[in-house]
């Protein structure tokens, strides 16, 4: 029976892992290959990376990043943050990452998806919606959260899956850092929307918004940062509640 | 030395690192020379059917399939193990090495696809490649197009219905699922084909 997935995000500034709440007060929570493998070790079935640097002048440093995080990690790893180009993309899987994550320069350059799709496969292309409710609706904004864009989060996820994404991961800017549970109408909106899987993030505080989003949200997978990390909850522990509660997931593993 | 076949069909990364992790030696090639002085044949592959027409080019195709007749342990992973069938429905021109009889078809209306994520597999007892792995072993997919049920097949895995999920027959070796991405489950059928005499 295919599983819901449950994925570990690593947000990465400077070469180390950070959290926060909504980008502000940051911690550091440690080294991102060290991060990585213990969320592998703890049943994380999948990683993704995001570069958050305020710089981007550092993409070297990034990819040394990725290439120590992807040398002993054997379960899907993602990399997210600064790709703008096919060559930003060829360089992380080089690295050692299978899928890239992309996400303003989606928005700004939709052929960009096509591109990296047709060198690469639609199964490494995952496009990054950050989404708000505002009087428009879900709207996108770009740059970290900043810009608005005007444009439909429900109309731009259609359209990335027509030129070519192969998942979609979005996050809710109104619960992202909350805790207070996943924005499941945004999410089945977007999940009715297209047939390529969608990844649910912002907003995890317990397992039993992992259960929501994946049942009335219809998710396909679920993604969390600051709750794993620090030990606040074990990734063991929420697939054992998860599998209790009747959702199909990756245990024992 | 295990050849991996570089024909242009997307990253091969992955799979060259778990294969190093596992202490084997791995060269990614489209040379006749290198491919017929290997050992052991890795043939990875993503993306649309119609990719493995490069095959065509340069004799590559009749290569493997004499070093796959010759009796060279050959592993295909993902759309290499759909080139081990007659073809794909995805691109009907482009014919497939015909090892295993069937098409590989799209999946039923019934489900969505792609077939993206984990997936438990159900083994086959006798297989070589996929002994010693957990008993509900998981294991990451993603496809659009899935092999038909055979013969040879090693084990299978439901989505919508079931299909092939691992084949085998003496040398030659086929996974749909990703074995480099399918954590200690996965580097375990790589360790086991690295053992195949």
């Amino acid at each position: 029976m295919l599983t819901k997935r449950i994925i570990a995000c690593l947000d990465v500034d400077a070469g180390r892992v950070v959290k926060g709440v909504r980008f502000r007060n940051l911690q550091d929570a440690g080294d991102p290959a060290e991060c990585a493998a213990s969320h592998a070790s703890s049943g994380a079935d999948e990683i993704v990376l995001l570069d958050i640097s305020a710089t981007s002048g550092d993409r070297e440093i990034m990819l040394e990043v990725v290439r120590r995080t992807a040398r002993s990690l054997f379960i899907p790893f993602t990399v997210g943050g600064g790709i703008r180009k096919l060559a930003d993309a060829a360089a992380v899987f080089e690295a050692g990452a299978e899928k890239v994550a992309i996400n303003s320069a989606a928005v700004k350059n939709p052929e960009l998806i096509t591109e990296i799709a047709g060198r690469f496969g639609s199964q490494a292309v995952v496009v990054a919606i950050d989404a708000k409710r505002t009087a428009k609706g879900f709207e996108v904004f770009v740059a970290g959260g900043r810009v608005a864009t005007g444009r439909d989060a429900i109309a731009w996820a259609r359209e990335a899956a027509d030129r070519g994404a192969g998942e979609i991961l979005l996050t809710s800017m109104d619960r992202d850092g909350t805790k207070c549970g996943f924005d499941c109408e945004l999410t089945r909106e977007v999940a009715d929307a297209v047939s390529i899987p969608v990844i649910a993030s912002g907003g995890a505080g317990s397992a039993a918004d992992f259960v929501e989003v994946f049942r009335s949200g219809r998710a396909h997978a679920a993604l969390a940062a600051s709750i794993f990390h620090f030990g606040l909850e074990g990734l063991a522990a929420l697939k054992q509640d998860l599998k209790q509660a009747g959702i199909p997931v990756r245990w024992p593993c | 030395m295990i050849a991996i076949v570089d024909y242009g069909a997307g990253n091969l990364a992955s799979v060259r690192k778990a294969f190093g992790h596992l202490g084997a030696e791995t060269v990614a090639t489209n040379r006749a020379d290198i491919l017929a002085a290997a050992q052991k044949i890795v043939l990875p592959g993503v993306g649309h059917f119609s990719t493995l027409s490069a095959l065509e080019l340069g004799g590559l195709r009749s290569l493997l399939l004499g070093s796959i007749r010759a009796g060279k342990p050959f592993l295909g992973i993902c759309l290499g193990m759909q080139w081990l069938f007659e073809g794909s429905e995805e691109c009907p021109e482009v014919a497939g090495a015909s090892f295993f009889r069937g098409d590989c078809r799209k999946f039923p209306p019934s489900v969505q696809s792609p077939h993206v994520g984990w997936n438990s597999l159900d083994v086959r007892n006798s297989s070589r490649l996929l002994k010693g792995i957990a008993e509900t072993p998981f294991v990451y997919y993603t496809h659009s197009f899935y092999a038909p049920l055979v013969g040879p097949t090693a084990a299978r895995s439901e989505y919508g219905l079931p299909f092939t999920g691992a084949v085998e027959q003496s040398n030659v070796f086929g996974v749909q699922f990703h074995p480099e991405k399918s954590g200690d489950v996965g580097l375990q059928i790589l360790k086991n084909f690295c053992e195949v005499r």
